[in-house]
């Protein structure tokens, strides 16, 4: 166990991924810091969502490890696997929620299936997500299709969060989402991870959500990864990073 | 508690004292207080006796893990001391907790969520009223659309737009026609033998094993060929159309059909009807043919029947009428389970589990209708001496 406060949260080494004799990602090595929210950015199709995908075990890449919590995920028991689970949240694009139930009700999966809480604390728990997540309390007995986009993945956050990970996944956070409420969901992320001390690993496109909240970029393209603060990558000489922070958008959210 | 070398153990359980020091009382709490115990101390944070105290203080300073969960709960404690009256004198946590606390307090000052109780004679009857107006308002909808898509389909029949798509109608009857043909041959041919065996084993006793071959043609032909047939594209295209159109509903292609200027019912719903309609008859009387060869040769290894015996027997006992009647039906079932499906391909709204529970919906809706419809077409041709 012994973890150290050096010891990175994720550390991939040499990470392959070919889906139909396409290689999406091509030795990719990448540490994740305790306390740090990383954004991973790139092209559409460039496999940000396949790198997350392969971290969380829903797809195994071809080559490489991936360890978690300095344990290799690739390679462990069932039970393992469900005690690092138990660890990490994950906010799919769309939210996610399991539609034939309420909010409420979805936040309290994960706290039904793992721990022995009495129904009166898990509704006071699940009020209390909501809160942490700015939604209004008249939200918790709604179904998700009565939810807006903005609202489906703060619901969807509030489920992530229910068993207090340490690290949270987030897809495309704000992709779809009106500019102010963007905003909101950018303070939102940076707010919680300073109060809850999480390690947020995120995938985006949104030059605003990064400006707003990443420590680190890591930039895919060319099936490699380029990790750095924004700072650095901006004078980087890959035509695609050059084009990415200092074409319009780019410089519009940043700041020429 | 526990020892620094094993994590789980040194941030273990989680610990709180309740101390009466004179009026005051001291609440000490310590260890983690992390999600993994909430149900633990929940439970006993709730006996606290709350209202013997002119004040409190809660001292949460050896508290060495705290998550928003066990945050919740010293907060929730709180507030209970708070609402019975109690002065909290003193409220401290370990620093580096302080701004969690304090977002939680902040941002959450409304009573708990209610969760609707489902087990209660009141949910229960007002369940069975929301159902019975539910089907209500179902029955009228069906014949709303039937209407309505009548309506437009005789108009795209006889007016000049040429709005009848012949390709789609085509592709469609390809569908829900050629395409079925292995799966209603093989049913049919297997409930042919079935058929006359059963026949054949009760009339055996009699011998008058050779009228197996009335019973076979006149069921088949008037009934069970065209029951089953409806019953088995009923299944297999009308949970289709549904599927189809509550997926496109869903992706909001029907709505990009309307902007473009498209009629959703000239364009997915009466192309479905019509190679329905088209196709059900045929189907009934290649799964009449099939039940038959099945029969026959059941026939001929059961009861030494020969085929061509068979044949001379099915002449005199049916009549070109006797598989009229049978067909008659299929025209009409088809419309029904084409109409259903579509109507509730409609019906979907946009989220992915209204797509199955209204496939699952509209294959039992036209299975029933079928059946009632076929009674229905019995007590006719009863009245009519046919």
């Amino acid at each position: 166990m012994g973890e150290t406060s050096e010891e990175p949260v994720i550390r991939l080494r040499g990470v392959v991924n070919r889906i139909g004799g396409r290689s999406i990602h091509d030795h990719i090595d990448l540490d994740v810091r305790r306390g740090e929210i990383l954004a991973i950015v790139g092209g559409s199709g460039a496999g940000k969502s396949v790198l997350l995908r392969s971290i969380v075990g829903l797809m195994r890449p071809t080559e490489g490890s991936v360890e978690v919590f300095g344990r290799d995920v690739m390679h462990m028991s069932d039970a393992e696997l469900r005690a690092v689970q138990m660890r990490w949240g994950v906010l799919f694009q769309e939210g996610a929620l399991f539609s034939s139930q309420t909010v409420a009700e979805n936040i309290q999966v994960p706290l039904r299936e793992y721990t022995t809480m009495s129904q009166s604390l898990m509704n006071e728990v699940a009020a209390m997500k909501l809160s942490m997540v700015g939604l209004p309390e008249d939200t918790a007995q709604k179904r998700p299709s009565e939810l807006s986009g903005g609202m489906r993945k703060r619901a969807g956050l509030a489920r992530a969060l229910a068993l207090e990970p340490e690290l949270v996944f987030l897809d495309e956070p704000t992709a779809g989402l009106d500019p102010i409420s963007a905003n909101l969901f950018d303070e939102l992320v940076r707010g919680l991870q300073k109060s809850l001390n999480l390690t947020v690993f995120m995938v985006t496109h949104d030059l605003d959500t990064l400006k707003a909240t990443a420590d680190r970029v890591a930039v895919l393209v060319n099936q490699r990864l380029k990790v750095g603060t924004i700072e650095r990558l901006r004078d980087d000489d890959d035509p695609w990073i050059k084009e990415y922070f200092s074409g319009p958008r780019g410089r519009g959210a940043l700041g020429a | 508690m526990g020892n620094a070398d094993d994590q789980d153990e040194a941030n273990g359980r989680p610990w709180f004292n309740v101390e009466h020091r004179g009026r005051t009382l001291c609440l000490t709490a310590g260890g983690s207080w992390i999600v993994r115990h909430a149900a633990m101390l929940d439970a006993q944070l709730r006996a606290i006796d709350t209202e013997h105290a002119a004040d409190v203080e809660i001292d949460g300073s050896n508290i060495d893990r705290l998550d928003s969960t066990g945050g919740w709960l010293l907060i929730r404690t709180k507030m209970a001391f708070e609402a019975a009256g109690t002065r909290v004198r003193a409220f401290a946590v370990p620093d580096l907790y302080a701004p969690l606390l304090a977002s939680i307090e902040h941002e959450h000052v409304t009573p708990p969520v209610k969760i609707q109780e489902h087990d209660t004679l009141a949910a229960f009857l007002e369940r069975v009223g929301w159902a019975t107006h539910n089907v209500l308002i179902q029955a009228v909808g069906i014949v709303g659309y039937l209407g309505h898509v009548t309506l437009e389909g005789l108009e795209a029949l006889i007016s000049p737009r040429g709005n009848l798509r012949v390709t789609a109608i085509v592709h469609q009857i390809e569908e829900v026609g050629i395409n079925a043909l292995p799966i209603v041959g093989l049913l049919m041919f297997l409930i042919g033998i079935v058929l006359a065996y059963q026949g054949a084993d009760q009339l055996k006793r009699f011998d008058l094993e050779i009228l197996t071959i009335n019973a076979l043609g006149v069921g088949t032909l008037r009934e069970i060929g065209v029951l089953f047939t409806a019953i088995i594209v009923a299944g297999r295209s009308g949970s289709a159309f549904t599927a189809q159109i509550g997926t496109m509903k869903v992706n909001e292609e029907l709505d990009a059909m309307q902007t473009i200027g498209l009629n959703v019912v000239d364009v997915l719903i009466l192309p479905r009807i019509i190679a329905l309609v088209i196709a059900l008859p045929f189907l009934t009387f290649y799964a009449d043919v099939m039940a038959l060869i099945g029969g026959a040769v059941m026939c001929y290894f059961d009861l030494g029947i020969t085929i061509p015996e068979f044949v001379r027997q099915l002449h005199t006992a049916v009549t070109v009428n006797t598989f009229l009647v049978g067909l008659i039906k299929a025209p009409v079932f088809a419309y029904v389970i084409a109409m259903v499906g579509c109507y509730e391909g409609m019906n979907v709204e946009r989220n992915a589990a209204s797509v199955g529970k209204l496939t699952t919906r509209s294959v039992v809706e036209a299975v029933f209708l079928v059946i009632v419809l076929d009674a229905g077409f019995s007590v006719l041709f009863s009245v009519l001496g046919i």
